[in-house]
C-alpha cells in the first residue's frame, strides 16, 4: 500500500517538474471529456423537447384521418367525390377491435361564424364530449358539450378563446346565439386559450385551436351534412366527407402498435383507394427515440474524436518524456527496477494526467446548463438580430446532463490514459539498461 | 574464504554494425569477500563489459558467473533485476542520482524496488546518510549538491541493500583531486569495515588504492596482482 502511494507520489512529482507541459496535456483530455458531457446534454435537451411535443398527442392514441385523394385518382369520376373515413368504418373499427377503450369521431369544416355585425372565419368542429380531454382543452366559462347534447342533436356550441374574444369583445358569450350557415347555435361554454400543437411528419397539420367553434357531431351531421361545396377559382367543387378524423384511445400502451396494425388492415380492406392516413404518436415517439440515438452516436463520435486527439497529445508528450528521461530509466533499471516497474511508473503518470483532465472535464461538464443560459443571455443582449433568426429549438433548448455520461466520460479518459500511455511506457521498459545509462 | 563473486571462463560477444565484437575472451577471476579490486585497462580492453556482467546488467555469452552462491549467468531479466535491487551496490562516474528525488529518497530507491520500505529500513537510510556526512542535507535535491556530495549520496545508496559487493565505475572520474581523495578515503573505510569493492578505473593512482589490481587487455586478463596495503583509512563521521 505504501509502495503504491509512493509510485503515485513519484509520478505526480515528475509531472509537476514540468507544470506547463502537464497542463497542456491535461487540457486535451479536459476538452474531450467536457465536450462529451456537453454534447450529450444538449442532444438530450433537444430530443426531450421533441418528445414532449409528441407526448402532447398522447402515447395511447391512434389517430386516423381522412385524406383527399390526389386528382389523378379521382379523375373521370363525375359529380362530388366521396372520400375518407365513413361512419360505417368508424363502427367497424370500434366494434371489431377489442383493445380500443374510447373512440372520438371528429368532423372539421371551414365556416364563417357571425354574431350581429361581427364575423370570424374559423374551424367548425363536430365532436363528442371527450374531445376537450383528448386535446387537453380546458373550460374557461360555462361547460363543454355533454353526452345529452350529442344524443339530442342540440344546437349548442362551445367557443374557443379566440373566437369568443372576436365575436364578443365586450359581453359574456355564454347564453347568446351565434349564426353558422342558416342556423343559430346557443353558446354553452368558452374554452381557455391553448398553444398550437406541433405538426408532425406531415401527417398531422399543426392545429391552431384559437378560432374554433365546437358543436355536437350529431348536430353537424344532421344540420350541415356530409356534402360540402368549396368555391375554387370560379368553379365549384363538391366533396362528400363523413369524418375528418377519428382519435382512438387504446386501453394499454403495449397494445398500441398491434391495435394500429389492426386498424390499418380494417381500413385497407374497406377502401379501394388510399383516402385515409393513420398517425401513431407512439411510433413517432419511437422514431424520436431512434433520432435521439443517432444524435447521441453522432455527438459521441465528435466527442470521441476530440478525446482521441487528447490521447494522442498525451502519447506525444510521454514519448518525449521517455526520451528525455532515458538516463533516469537506466538508473532505475540498474538499481533493480523490473520492466514492469518502469511500465507502471509511466502509466501512473499518464493515468494521473488523464484522471485530472477527466475530473475537471466532468466538473465543467456539469456547468453546461447555467453556461448555456449565460451564452444565450449574452447573445440576446449583443446580437438580437441573430437570435431572431435561430430556430425555436435552439432558442429554448435546456441542456440536461445525462447521468450516465459522467461515469462514461471519466472511464473513457482513464482508458485513454492507459491506452495511449502504454506504448511510451513499453518503449521505456524495453530499453537496454546499459544503453540507457550511457545516454546523455 | 567465502567468495563475493566468481567469474569462470566467461566470454561475451555482441554484434555491432554487422561485425561480431569479442569483448571478453574467457576471463576467470575470483573476488573473495572483503577484497578491494581495481579493474584496469585501456578503453576497449573489456573492463566495462566485465563490469556490466558483474552488475547483472547483462548476461555472458558463455561461461559461469557466480555471485555469492547464485549462478546468475543465465537468469531472466526479472530475476537479474531482483538481484540488482537486493545484492549489488552501484557507484557511477556521473553519480546517476534521480534529479526529482531528494537525497533521502535517492538512497531509498533500491529498497523501493525490493518492495520493502519499512520504518526500520528508512531509519537505516538516515544512518547511511549520516555515515557519508550528509545528515543535514536529507531534503536537498541532487542539483543543490556538489559533485563530491552527490557521489557520497551514491555511496550511501550503494550500501542500502547490504550488497555482495560495491561496483564502482570510475567513481572519481568527474571529481577534482581534493574530492577524489575524500571519496577514495570513504571507500577505503568501507573496505576496512568489511565491504567488498570492485572498482573500474583507468587512473593508476586511483587503482593504487586497491588491494589488488587486475589488468585487462583485448578481453583477456593480462595480470592479477595483489599489492601491499599502504595506509589505514579512518571512517568519517
Amino acid at each position: 500500500m505504501l509502495l503504491f502511494l509512493r509510485t503515485w507520489q513519484l509520478g505526480i512529482k515528475s509531472l509537476l517538474l514540468h507544470p506547463l507541459r502537464s497542463l497542456l496535456t491535461v487540457l486535451g483530455i479536459f476538452i474531450g471529456v467536457a465536450s462529451v458531457i456537453w454534447l450529450l446534454a444538449i442532444g438530450e435537451g433537444i430530443s426531450r423537447k421533441a418528445q414532449e411535443q409528441i407526448e402532447g398527442l398522447g402515447a395511447n392514441n391512434v389517430i386516423v384521418r381522412s385524406i383527399k385523394p390526389p386528382s389523378e385518382v379521382t379523375e373521370g369520376m363525375r359529380g362530388p367525390v366521396p372520400y375518407g373515413i365513413t361512419r360505417r368504418d368508424f363502427e367497424a373499427i370500434t366494434e371489431t377491435v377489442p383493445t380500443i377503450s374510447r373512440a372520438l369521431p371528429i368532423r372539421e369544416l371551414r365556416r364563417r361564424f357571425s354574431y350581429s355585425t361581427r364575423m370570424v372565419d374559423g374551424r367548425l368542429v363536430g365532436c363528442t364530449p371527450e374531445y376537450a380531454e383528448v386535446t387537453k382543452l380546458e373550460v374557461a366559462r360555462g361547460r363543454f358539450l355533454s353526452d345529452a347534447d350529442v344524443r339530442d342533436k342540440q344546437n349548442h356550441c362551445v367557443l374557443a378563446s379566440g373566437t369568443a374574444e372576436r365575436l364578443f369583445p365586450f359581453e359574456d358569450p355564454v347564453g347568446r346565439s351565434i349564426h353558422i350557415e342558416e342556423a343559430y347555435y346557443v353558446i354553452v361554454g368558452v374554452m381557455k386559450p391553448r398553444n398550437p400543437t406541433a405538426g408532425i411528419g406531415g401527417s398531422l397539420a399543426a392545429q391552431d385551436f384559437a378560432n374554433d367553434v365546437y358543436i355536437p357531431i350529431s348536430t353537424l351531421w344532421s344540420r350541415i351534412g356530409d356534402f360540402i361545396v368549396t368555391r375554387r377559382s370560379g368553379s365549384f367543387e363538391g366533396e362528400i366527407v363523413e369524418l375528418s378524423q377519428v382519435t382512438l384511445r387504446v386501453d394499454e400502451v403495449k397494445n398500441v402498435l398491434e391495435t394500429s396494425e389492426l386498424i390499418k388492415q380494417t381500413l385497407a380492406s374497406r377502401h379501394r383507394i388510399e383516402d385515409w392516413g393513420i398517425t401513431v404518436p407512439l411510433e413517432l415517439l419511437e422514431q424520436a427515440r431512434t433520432t435521439r440515438l443517432m444524435f447521441i452516436i453522432f455527438m459521441g463520435l465528435i466527442a470521441a474524436i476530440s478525446l482521441v486527439v487528447g490521447g494522442i497529445g498525451i502519447m506525444n508528450i510521454m514519448l518525449a518524456t521517455v526520451t528525455e528521461r532515458t538516463r533516469e530509466i537506466g538508473i532505475r533499471r540498474a538499481l533493480g527496477a523490473k520492466r514492469r516497474d518502469i511500465i507502471r511508473q509511466f502509466l501512473v503518470e499518464t493515468v494521473a494526467l488523464s484522471v485530472v483532465g477527466g475530473a475537471t472535464g466532468v466538473l465543467v461538464g456539469l456547468t453546461c446548463r447555467p453556461v448555456t443560459g449565460w451564452v444565450r443571455y449574452l447573445v440576446e443582449r449583443l446580437l438580437p438580430d441573430v437570435i431572431e433568426q435561430l430556430p425555436e429549438v435552439i432558442k429554448t433548448v435546456e441542456p440536461s446532463v445525462v447521468p450516465w455520461s459522467i461515469p462514461l466520460a471519466f472511464f473513457i479518459s482513464v482508458t485513454i490514459g492507459v491506452v495511449f500511455g502504454l506504448y511510451p511506457a513499453m518503449r521505456a521498459a524495453a530499453m537496454d539498461p546499459i544503453e540507457a545509462l550511457r545516454h546523455e | 574464504m567465502k567468495l563475493a563473486a566468481s567469474v569462470q571462463q566467461v566470454t561475451k560477444e555482441y554484434v555491432l554494425d554487422g561485425e561480431t565484437v569479442r569483448a571478453l575472451r574467457g576471463v576467470t577471476l575470483e573476488v573473495p569477500e572483503g577484497d578491494y579490486v581495481a579493474v584496469m585497462g585501456a578503453s576497449g580492453s573489456g573492463k566495462s563489459t566485465l563490469l556490466n556482467l558483474l552488475g547483472c546488467l547483462d548476461r555472458p555469452t558463455s561461461g559461469k558467473l557466480l555471485l555469492g552462491e547464485d549462478d546468475v549467468s543465465q537468469l531472466s531479466d526479472d530475476r537479474l533485476s531482483e538481484i540488482r535491487a537486493s545484492r549489488i551496490g552501484f557507484i557511477f562516474q556521473s553519480y546517476n542520482l534521480i534529479p526529482q528525488l531528494t537525497v533521502l529518497e535517492n538512497i531509498q530507491v533500491p529498497l523501493y524496488y525490493q518492495g520493502r520500505l519499512t520504518a526500520r529500513e528508512r531509519d537505516r537510510c538516515h544512518e547511511l546518510a549520516g555515515m557519508v556526512g550528509l545528515a543535514d542535507r536529507l531534503k536537498h535535491r541532487p542539483t543543490q549538491l556538489s559533485g563530491g556530495q552527490q557521489q557520497r549520496v551514491a555511496i550511501a545508496r550503494s550500501l542500502v541493500n547490504d550488497p555482495y559487493f560495491i561496483l564502482a565505475d570510475e567513481p572519481t572520474g568527474n571529481l577534482d583531486s581534493v574530492t577524489t581523495e575524500e571519496i577514495l578515503g570513504l571507500l577505503d573505510a568501507l573496505n576496512e569495515a568489511g565491504k567488498t569493492i570492485i572498482m573500474v578505473t583507468h587512473e593508476d593512482d586511483v587503482g593504487a588504492r586497491a588491494k589488488r589490481i587486475i589488468r585487462l587487455r583485448d578481453g583477456n586478463v593480462l595480470s592479477d596482482a595483489r599489492q601491499q596495503q599502504k595506509r589505514k583509512a579512518v571512517i568519517r563521521h
